[in-house]
């Protein structure tokens, strides 16, 4: 016979940090290479500046200041930690990971470290794997990080993304709770419109040539998915937690175009009182690490309070999606 | 079947919660883009809102051929009775 591993009953997230890089880009500095206006970007995509990391905001670096801040906020010892989940898509090496650098760094070496491909579903795939692993044994303490340079990544000549992403990073200590803290994860993917947000070339492709492959959006088809498929994601999310739009405090919905947060409201049909992440007008759409980044800045603004009820969902290229009602640290 | 002017009027109330433009404004030849202010991202909820209430599809293609309120009436009903 096999021993079983056995874990807490419920879980949650303990405590949550982020990291916000220096520099502040506004739009016009996006105008000096793209054929665009200040007014065409706000009024598209709600962006008024975002931020772009400096060569020492590494994604170590923002990755490590947010876990930090996680873990600070938990009052968890990072000794404690068993497992680092790193969801991104701009660590720009196949391997390692980079969770096992951070686990060394944050002081957790030798806990279970891996990164996870999810896009900006990134963070809640981290945190619905983060929940399973706490509730099924294999780590008591997750440490689940969504971190971008999407700055590296992004082809500044390019009208229909140049605007949109940036940098940043965000973390969430997952641990046993007498309470159920994350509700059941709603998630999927659609590998058919895989081509519809991606890398333009494979390392493969651009190999002995100094092509550097990268991201292209159609946008409309992502908007017209992200604007009615996530809206019923997001509802999904809600029912299987058992929880009604009146009781929700806030929705913190992936930052990927301030039109597809109204659009989604909308559709969701939200009550007056659920505020709104609107964290996309300072800061850009940071794929995986926009939802922690949100729930920060509302914390900070006294928007959002611990205990609080929160509706999240992330979605993204993939095209790959996660949703989940939890409760705030 | 809806007449033309019951289209319309449906058109006009999803024009008038996606973008706030008063539903007496969003008359058969009143251009989207022009004179409604509905830029293409709203013109994508318009569309989806469209499909959903008058039971219809309407490809994308088919999405920029739909300069006026005209232009979409007409094609919600050639598509409701075909
Ligand atoms: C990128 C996005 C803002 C583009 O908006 P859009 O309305 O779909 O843009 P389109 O490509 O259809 O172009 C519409 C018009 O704007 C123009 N345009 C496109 N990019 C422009 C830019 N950067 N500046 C000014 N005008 C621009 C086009 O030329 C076109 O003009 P025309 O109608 O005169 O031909 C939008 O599709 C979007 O945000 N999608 C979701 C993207 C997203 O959030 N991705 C992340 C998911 S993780």
């Amino acid at each position: 016979m096999i021993t079983a591993s056995t874990g807490s009953q419920y879980a949650g997230i303990l405590g949550i940090g982020s990291y916000r890089p220096r520099r502040a880009v506004p739009n016009s500095e996006i105008l000096e290479q793209i054929d665009s206006s200040d007014e065409w970007i706000q009024t598209r995509s709600g962006i008024k500046e975002r931020r772009w990391a400096s060569e020492d905001e590494t994604v170590l670096m923002m990755s490590v200041n947010a876990a930090k801040e996680a873990l600070q906020d938990s009052g968890i010892d990072p000794s404690e930690i068993g497992c680092v989940i790193v969801a991104t898509v701009t660590h720009l090496y196949q391997t390692p990971a980079i969770a096992t650098r951070i686990a060394v760094e944050v002081g957790a070496p030798t806990a279970a470290a891996f990164d996870i491909s999810a896009a900006c579903a990134g963070f809640c795939y981290g945190v619905a794997m983060a929940n399973d692993l706490v509730r099924g044994g294999s780590a008591k303490y997750v440490l689940a990080i969504g971190v971008e340079r999407l700055s590296d990544i992004t082809d500044r000549t390019d009208r229909g993304t140049a605007f949109i992403f940036a940098d940043g990073a965000g973390a969430a200590i997952v641990g046993p709770t007498d309470e159920p803290g994350i509700g059941p994860v709603v998630w999927g993917s659609d590998g058919t419109q895989h081509q519809v947000i991606s890398q333009k070339e494979s390392w493969q492709e651009v190999h002995g040539n100094h092509n550097w492959p990268h991201l292209t959006m159609d946008g409309n088809p992502v908007f017209r998915w992200a604007s009615f498929e996530m809206a019923k994601a997001a509802q999904k999310a809600l029912d299987v937690a058992g929880v009604k739009a009146e009781q929700l405090d806030l929705f913190v919905p992936h930052q990927a175009n301030m039109r597809i947060t109204d659009a989604m409201r909308r559709t969701l049909k939200l009550p007056e009182h659920v505020k709104v992440a609107r964290d996309i007008e300072r800061q850009g759409n940071t794929s995986a690490a926009s939802i922690p980044l949100a729930i920060t800045a509302m914390r900070e603004a006294g928007e959002a309070k611990s205990g609080d009820l929160a509706l999240i969902i992330g979605f993204g290229a993939g095209l790959v999606y996660a949703a989940q009602v939890i409760r705030l640290p | 079947m809806a007449s033309t002017e019951e289209i319309r009027s449906n058109l006009a109330e999803i024009v008038n919660e996606i973008a706030g433009i008063p539903v007496e404004d969003v008359q058969l030849d009143k251009s989207f883009t022009d004179d409604l202010d509905v830029d293409s991202l709203s013109m994508v909820e318009v569309v989806v809102a469209a499909e959903e209430k008058f039971d219809v599809k309407i490809p994308d293609d088919e999405v920029k051929n739909l300069k006026t309120v005209g232009d979409a009436v007409a094609f919600i009903e050639r598509a409701q009775n075909g």
